[in-house]
């Protein structure tokens, strides 16, 4: 029974979409955290997304989405000079981390919304097949 | 003896789950940078299903035929966006949730009209209810 892949599908992007929650849910809560050393400073993490079939031949169109990886952003680190804080470096500056909220939380909002797509899709599909089971009842 | 009672309906079913695969790929990889949204086309599938109307163009009566079958008549076509995107995925989520529902419903449409292929069967087989 065919429909049974889709299941696998909209699983495999739910999973994806739920480590994006997770990596934003990190990173909001990370947001403004600062350290004397610029090596030690959170910096905001994003997942690399891929689309993968199973077979490189498959000629279905059927691909579902598996996480390859996670980077962190190399975008600057504010550079805030505050002799009085005890992490403060001998110049007196503290790094604070690169997390952009904004940013975090419009990616929050997308991956709830393609999360949510995907519980649909799953629920949608398997109300054929059980009507697709009492076919003829 | 052979039945044909089912028709095309069965067909039908066939490749309305195939493109409820399709576009479901397509909603899942909706954040997925560089993917092309894909979708088939049911007239092509149709005309493959009816018979040998996608053949090979013979330019000499040596070739030999090559038919083409429903399965590959109901191929892959890459969706063309109404917009750009930066990352260049194609998926356009409201035209594929659209496109979902159009089929879902179309899927249920041809599990109607098997279910009164079966009911009438059945009612022709014990000649009464």
């Amino acid at each position: 029974m065919s429909l049974f892949k889709v299941i696998d599908v909209a699983g495999s992007a739910m999973n994806a979409q739920s480590v994006r929650l997770n990596v934003t849910s990190s990173n909001l809560a990370n947001a403004g955290s600062v350290s004397g050393d610029p090596d030690k400073v959170y910096r905001a993490r994003q997942p690399i997304f891929e689309s993968f079939q199973h077979t490189l031949a498959d000629q279905s169109g059927i691909s579902g989405v598996r996480m390859t990886g996670v980077v962190e952003s190399a975008a600057p680190l504010e550079v805030r000079y505050q002799p009085e804080h005890p992490e403060a470096d001998e110049n007196g500056n503290v790094y604070v981390s690169n997390v952009n909220n904004v940013q975090e939380m419009v990616n929050m909002i997308s991956a709830s919304r393609s999360y949510k797509n995907n519980v649909e899709i799953i629920n949608t599909t398997k109300d054929l097949l059980m009507q697709t089971l009492s076919l003829g009842r | 003896m052979e039945i044909k009672a089912f028709e095309m309906h069965e067909q039908a079913l066939k490749f309305r789950a195939h493109r409820n695969e399709v576009l479901s790929s397509n909603i899942a990889n909706a954040d997925t940078p560089n993917y092309k949204a894909r979708d088939l086309d049911f007239a092509a599938a149709l005309k493959g299903a009816q018979g040998g109307t996608l053949s090979l163009k013979r330019t000499s009566e040596m070739h030999q035929q090559a038919w083409g079958t429903a399965r590959s008549a109901g191929r892959l076509m890459y969706r063309v966006p109404m917009q750009p995107t930066l990352d260049g995925n194609t998926v356009e989520a409201d035209v594929e949730q659209a496109a979902f529902a159009e089929n879902a419903l179309q899927y249920r449409a041809s599990l109607a009209f098997l279910d009164g292929k079966v009911r009438s069967l059945r009612f022709a087989i014990k000649g009464g209810d």
